[in-house]
């Protein structure tokens, strides 16, 4: 193994691509997944729903103590389970290895932007829940016209912070052998022997895409403060 | 905080309980819901693995088809539905016992402690294991490894043999661990270990399909004894592991089997149109006479 | 699921022992690589507050590199590329080091200096916080610029930053799962070991996630403690009051009561 050879990754670059289409799309899904899941956790908790809110804080306190491998193992066992009891289905039902990763994704995070908007919530003023309610606006109407737009706004660059993270972390779905961008090079490595420059080619593409994305949110701050 | 989070465990002994409690009839299943589903490996050359487009091909896929076959055949349904499922080394277990997955066309070992929670098929396949080198690191037998580090892959069966092998012929061996077979050659290759002991046929299959099958070598001689490879399913189901079994008594009486077994195993295979030249040998030979799900010669 | 725990392995001990000699390393990843991620951290961080200079240049690359790049391909490079790239006596002497030690090593490097990009921002923004007068009377009273920050800025701003410190620590713990990817046999490893011999997947991970879920159970209780007894009253930043623990009649009774309040307004 001798001799650093980057031409192996232009090679390699339709397969990297298309790895790197799955890491954007699984992100984009968890980040959509996650956001919506979250902020319903968020507000469950916020209301102190019976029932619903201490099940909410279960949920973000275990998936917030266990490794995310550990917990992409659980989804992929127990996926099929789920489904087949939400979908009435008398049978486990087979969930492809693109859809749990989603799903998981998607729930594993739900949990940190739950806090994100969590504290977010805790931050908006009580007297504002008041005249809202003075107005009579029913909580849903409360929630979605005045509080979660002035919450999303003010948490919007640390839930974007968070997004670069997950971003990141997919590369996790490795250990179970789906085709990410890392995944990709690690099987070009496998084949073409030249696992230097496919893993250094894989480094590069993430920094390159985190540190724009950590820029343009530095950017967005500074504009929305001003 | 303290008293909610003991209910954690509570619910995963729950999710247990619910795994298997799930072991029903399998053939009344398929005939239900008109579905039988297989479970298929991705990169288990050439037992079940992704070919040139992206389809399941191997040996226990077309032993699979068989096994479908005699399935619409005894169910009288010539409309049958075949879906297939991919599954990997962590999750196989719990779907084939949730019954997400009917049965397993892979290449997985039958062991007694394994049967506890699966159940198998007549063996499929004999392998044994061995010890692959670089030819370029000279060493030609097992005492060229003294003292040296070698690999082994993580939850293979083959550890706790190798390590009675080390301790039987003095080798001083220092084990690694790698998480799959592809790293364990990666291991041997980018030269962290000097060896690496792994079912041969699993060692062939990947060697085949690296850039330079060339530079690995196979240390001579026996390692050990037999492990015979089985298509596997929920336990406790005589009616299904009949269907399953019969099926590839069948193929084996007819000699459909032995030329099913030259042309993944002799002969050029896809994706990429390498040939393992593995012949069959006496072991497998004698089980195709015999067919059997028996553990020891 | 418990008789697992005391079922003999092939090699002789029982899969218990399989799990408590994972969860060992796992410990040794994490209070290890804190230790490197604290002393690396706070060094970094403290460059970060200059306000020029070859020092600010190179931690700030330092942080971007470690936090822009993943974890896993952070370990990879440490694993298969670092050798590689090294003279090849170097390479072949970091290849052919003992196991554990040829996968320990990387792994801990890896999770330390990924750690202590981390913890470089939460030192930088602790002293950034503090009222810049306070590094100014210090240097206006002759102490040299190494003392002010070791008497003055760091210890306030390090006890500033606890809490979000310790969550680092929960976040190295979590992390240390990666290194099975290159054969540290910790407890994630061990779990995926013992599924694949017993074929006992559920019962595996169960106790995994079992063991995972009760150390980070102490870890918060004992994380709260440290943080109460660190704080610096007056500088703390304003933390949430903690929801008082109501019975769970109690809050359902507030909860209808709000949502009566709520219905009755509607219909006026």
């Amino acid at each position: 193994m001798s001799g650093i050879d980057f031409s192996v990754v232009w090679q390699a670059a339709p397969y990297l691509w298309a790895g790197l289409t799955f890491t954007l799309s699984l992100t984009v899904a968890a980040f959509l997944i996650g956001i919506s899941v979250g902020t319903l956790l968020a507000i469950a908790q916020h209301l102190q729903v019976p029932v619903l809110a201490p099940l909410a804080r279960i949920y973000v306190a275990v998936m917030r103590s266990i490794p995310l491998i550990m917990v992409l193992f659980w989804f992929f066992f127990l996926m099929p389970v789920v489904v087949g009891y939400v979908t009435g289905s008398p049978r486990p039902v087979p969930v492809g290895a693109h859809a749990t990763a989603y799903i998981t994704f998607g729930l594993f995070e739900a949990a940190y932007y739950c806090e994100i908007i969590r504290a977010g919530l805790r931050a908006v003023p009580r007297g504002q829940y008041e005249a809202c309610r003075a107005m009579s606006m029913s909580p849903f109407l409360t929630y979605r016209l005045v509080i979660l737009p002035q919450v999303l706004r003010a948490v919007g660059p640390i839930v974007l912070n968070q997004t670069i993270v997950l971003f990141q972390d997919t590369s996790l779905v490795y250990v179970l052998s789906l085709t990410d961008l890392l995944g990709a090079a690690a099987k070009m490595a496998q084949i073409n022997g030249r696992l230097v420059e496919m893993y250094l080619a894989a480094a590069l593409i993430y920094l390159v895409i985190s540190t724009l994305a950590s820029q343009i949110v530095t950017m967005l701050k500074r504009r929305s403060w001003r | 905080m303290m008293f909610r989070q003991t209910f954690l465990p509570v619910a995963v002994l729950a999710a247990i309980g619910l795994s298997s409690a799930a072991a029903a009839a399998t053939l009344d299943k398929i005939k239900s819901t008109g579905t039988l589903t297989l479970g298929y490996r991705e990169s288990s050359v050439p037992f079940s693995y992704l070919g040139a487009d992206q389809k399941p091909v191997g040996l226990s896929i077309d032993l699979c088809a068989a096994v479908a076959e005699a399935v619409k055949a005894k169910l009288a349904m010539p409309g049958l539905k075949v879906a297939m499922t991919p599954v990997n080394a962590s999750n196989r277990i719990p779907l084939i016992q949730n019954g997400t997955v009917d049965l397993e066309c892979g290449s997985t070992t039958n062991t007694a402690d394994r049967q506890k929670q699966v159940a198998f098929s007549v063996a499929t396949f004999v392998s044994q294991p061995s010890w692959l080198t670089m030819a370029a690191s000279g060493i030609s037998d097992l005492a060229g490894l003294k003292g040296k580090t070698v690999v082994v892959t993580q939850g293979s069966l083959n550890y706790a043999l190798a390590q009675k092998i080390t301790k039987e012929n003095n080798l001083d061996l220092v084990f690694v661990q790698a998480k799959d077979q592809a790293e364990s050659l990666l291991m041997l290759r980018t030269g962290r270990a000097a060896g690496w002991f792994e079912d041969r046929i699993l060692q062939a299959g990947l060697a085949a399909s690296a850039p330079d099958p060339k530079a690995f070598k196979f240390l001579p001689g026996q390692f050990g004894g037999f492990d015979y490879y089985g298509l596997m399913f929920a336990k406790d189901d005589p009616d299904f592991k009949a269907v399953v079994d019969g099926a590839i008594r069948a193929q084996m009486a007819s000699g459909a089997f032995a030329k099913l077994y030259e042309k993944w195993f002799t002969q050029p295979i896809p994706p990429n149109g390498q040939n393992l030249s593995l012949p069959m040998g006496e072991a497998l030979r004698a089980r195709v006479a015999a067919p059997s799900d028996a553990l020891t010669p | 699921m418990f008789d697992l725990l005391f079922e003999r392995a092939p090699d002789g001990r029982l899969y218990g022992e399989w799990l408590l000699s994972g969860l060992f390393w796992t410990l040794a990843l994490a209070g290890l690589g804190w230790a490197i991620a604290f002393v690396v951290g706070v060094a970094v961080g403290v460059a970060r507050t200059r306000a020029g200079g070859a020092a600010a240049v190179a931690a700030r690359l330092y942080v971007e590199l470690f936090r822009n790049i993943p974890l896993l391909v952070q370990l990879f490079l440490w694993y298969f590329v670092l050798p590689e790239l090294l003279p090849a006596a170097a390479g072949t002497w970091l290849k052919q080091m003992p196991p554990p030690w040829g996968a320990f090593l990387p792994a801990l490097l890896c999770l330390g200096f990924y750690t202590a990009a981390r913890v470089a921002e939460q030192v930088r923004a602790g002293i950034e916080a503090l009222p810049r007068g306070q590094g100014e009377a210090a240097a206006a009273l002759g102490l040299s610029r190494a003392t002010v920050f070791r008497r003055i800025l760091l210890p306030q701003a390090l006890r500033m930053i606890v809490p979000t410190l310790t969550s680092e620590v929960m976040n190295i713990y979590k992390n240390t799962s990666v290194a099975l990817t290159i054969g540290v046999i910790e407890l994630t490893a061990q779990a995926r070991q013992i599924s694949e011999t017993t074929f006992q997947t559920f019962a595996a991970f169960g106790w995994a996630t079992v063991i995972y879920l009760a150390l980070a159970l102490v870890a918060y209780q004992a994380m709260e403690l440290v943080d109460r007894r660190l704080q610096i009253p007056g500088l703390q930043p304003a933390r949430p009051a903690k929801l008082r623990a109501r019975s769970l009649f109690a809050r359902a009774r507030s909860w209808f009561a709000r949502a009566r309040f709520v219905g009755a307004g509607e219909r006026s």
